[in-house]
């Protein structure tokens, strides 16, 4: 089961690392509201979670507003999310699922 | 010792109490502790920033509450903070350390391509202005005591907005201008406003009347002038609750002469505690502040509209499309550094420049439309060309919301009269309507600036000049049956409403807080005697 699937094992509990991604949709980016939107989300997990826009990084804690304001992502750019922990695959599902609603705001 | 400062009325209505006076930050500097004690400092600083935006955040709402929830959830954030402690530890004093990581941060933001994060370094600036006050142990507004007048060089609207208005109080600020966002805000809450004393307001302590009908301000007060301003105040009192009572009631002349009186707004908020039954609808909209925030956001621009269509319940609602530039810079998409900006790209000039941006707004626009009835009013137009092309990408805007299936309607498009060549050459403008923009009317016409202090007196709406343009603005729309409305402030002067509706205006559009106050006025007007004034 520990293959290269994107979700890790459940028998990993601690261990594993989940990494997906998904298209920003919305006009504004990740602007003030959806930027504090998508870190308390974050925040909720107990999973050590990342975000970037490229695959290959450089990777930004995605716990904190004022790191996240600083990627600056906008429009049509690609997020790219990497948890390890526990409960990183529910955290991956849930952050994925609040970008493809575009923050709940169109 | 009693002393009179003269200044310039921005908010009618007498006001006296404990003064309170609100110092900027400006080049304040700290003597340096130990690294401990700076670290101590500014930990202490942000968290009382924290604190006190928190405690403001729980008492707003939309998008003044949003734009304070991200201050929270930004000072929440260690690493907001990281490469100020780093530089407390190579030595800085915790003001500079902050000072300077701030304006690192801040850099950042100014240097990005997309409009929405350019624009957020505003808000960093207030951050950072947060917590130097607390360093400096500047007192925050919010905790000033109720009924108090805040004493200030100027005042940030966020700052007005952390203040408890509900028992009375008042503003004199050295410079400022009567046409500001805060004055505009005191005028819609009814707090008394006096602008442009000077220096002066730096030394004022103890007890302070602010009378804001004279424009004048009183420190040190005798007991006899106490007590006439208790005198007034109460008099005024009296004379607003008799026009409250009669709010909802039309205003008709002396004579019978129906005036439709409508209301100015920024946003839903401004109108929350009025019934839509007590005006005729809005008859302007300011959509800078909600723009400002959305760009390129129909959504959120096609739901702030829809909201006020809802209130509004049948009534016309007016809306300006984007009046950014002269007073009201947005960062990144105003011209920065205009030597003349009053003269510059502002209003439809620049939305014609901008047509991907100006197209949002008329998409939110139209689809509001189909809601109710719905104007569009385009600010600073000067050539009949500017409104021809409005209208043809409004045309556009329709055939695309129609062949994508989009609720929407077709809004009437007028367009506002501030320019004096177009004022007097109204007659080639085909628009629905025309609205009287007497602010900007009056400075182009008088050429005295609005904020310019010492010329304060020449920008006159009485002026035979500018009462000549906008009685030759009245005659056309009379002749050719279009409304003519006037939504500046002279509209909710009760000196000057008796002038504009000799001038022919039959429409005038006042801040919610004049509504009442602008129907007495045109109740004591006889339109059927000789004018006294001719």
């Amino acid at each position: 089961m520990n293959d290269a699937s994107t979700e890790g094992s459940e028998r990993m509990i601690g261990m594993q690392e989940v990494t997906a991604s998904a298209l920003l949709t919305n006009k504004v980016g990740l602007h003030a509201r959806p930027s504090v939107k998508l870190t308390q989300l974050a925040k909720r997990f107990a999973s050590r979670i990342e975000v970037a826009t490229s695959a290959a990084g450089p990777w930004t804690d995605a716990k904190s507003p004022v790191k996240i304001m600083r990627v600056k992502a906008s429009q049509g750019e690609v997020l790219h999310f990497k948890a390890s922990g526990a409960d990183a695959t529910a955290a991956i599902t849930a952050l994925v699922d609040i970008v493809t609603r575009k923050f709940d705001e169109e | 010792m009693e002393r009179r400062l003269p200044g310039l009325a921005a908010s009618s209505g007498l006001a006296f109490g404990p003064a309170v006076t609100f110092r900027a930050v400006g080049e304040l500097r700290r003597a340096k502790g130990s690294v401990a004690t700076e670290k101590q400092a500014l930990a202490d600083a942000v968290a009382a920033a924290l604190q006190a935006v928190t405690a403001l955040a729980g008492s707003l709402e939309g998008e003044a509450a949003d734009i304070v929830g991200f201050q929270v959830a930004l000072l929440e954030d260690d690493a907001l903070t990281e490469s100020a402690y780093a530089a407390i530890d190579r030595g800085m004093p915790a003001d500079m350390a902050w000072r300077q990581a701030m304006a690192e941060e801040i850099a950042g933001y100014d240097i990005s391509e997309d409009l929405y994060f350019r624009a957020r370094s505003a808000d960093l600036a207030d951050i950072c202005d947060r917590v130097l006050r607390q360093l400096f142990d500047l007192p925050e507004l919010a905790g000033a005591p109720p009924g108090a007048v805040i004493l200030a060089q100027d005042l940030p609207p966020s700052a007005f907005l952390g203040i408890d208005w509900s028992r009375g109080g008042g503003i004199v600020l050295g410079s400022g201008s009567p046409s500001s966002h805060v004055a505009m805000l005191a005028r819609g809450r009814s707090v008394p406003m006096v602008v442009g004393i000077g220096s002066e307001w730096e030394a004022v302590s103890g007890t302070v009347i602010v009378d804001g009908v004279a424009g004048l301000v009183l420190t040190g007060p005798s007991q006899e002038s106490i007590a006439r301003a208790q005198r007034q105040a109460s008099e005024l009192g009296r004379l607003r609750d008799q026009a409250e009572a009669r709010k909802s009631q039309p205003a008709l002349t002396k004579d019978g002469t129906r005036i439709a009186v409508m209301v100015n707004v920024a946003g839903l908020a401004d109108v929350a505690a009025l019934p839509p039954e007590a005006c005729d609808g809005i008859g302007l909209t300011r959509t800078e502040f909600l723009v400002e925030q959305s760009l390129r956001d129909e959504t959120a621009q096609f739901g702030a509209y829809a909201g006020l269509l809802r209130w509004a319940a049948g009534r016309p609602v007016t809306i300006r499309t984007l009046d950014a530039g002269g007073d009201k810079p947005i960062a990144g998409y105003t011209l920065a550094g205009e030597a003349n900006p009053f003269l510059g790209l502002r209003g439809i000039r620049l939305s014609l420049r901008h047509p991907e941006i100006f197209r949002v707004q008329l998409r939110a626009l139209a689809r509001a439309a189909a809601i109710g009835p719905l104007k569009i009013m385009l600010p600073m137009v000067t050539t009949a060309h500017e409104l021809e092309q409005t209208r043809a990408l409004l045309d556009a805007v329709l055939v695309d919301l129609a062949a994508e299936g989009m609720p929407h309607a077709m809004p009437a498009l007028g367009i506002m009269v501030e320019v004096p060549a177009a004022a007097m050459a109204v007659a080639r403008f085909d628009a629905a309507f025309y609205s009287i923009g007497s602010n900007d009317l009056t400075q182009y016409a008088t050429a005295a600036a609005r904020d310019g202090l010492e010329v304060a007196s020449y920008a006159d709406v009485l002026h035979p000049g500018v009462l000549a343009m906008i009685a030759h603005v009245a005659r056309h729309g009379a002749k050719t049956g279009r409304e003519v409305s006037l939504c500046g402030d002279a509209g909710g002067e009760p000196r000057a409403i008796a002038a504009l509706l000799r001038a022919g205006i039959r429409t005038v559009s006042v801040s919610p807080g004049l509504l009442a106050l602008a129907k007495d006025a045109i109740r004591g007007v006889d339109l059927s005697a000789p004018d006294e004034a001719a």
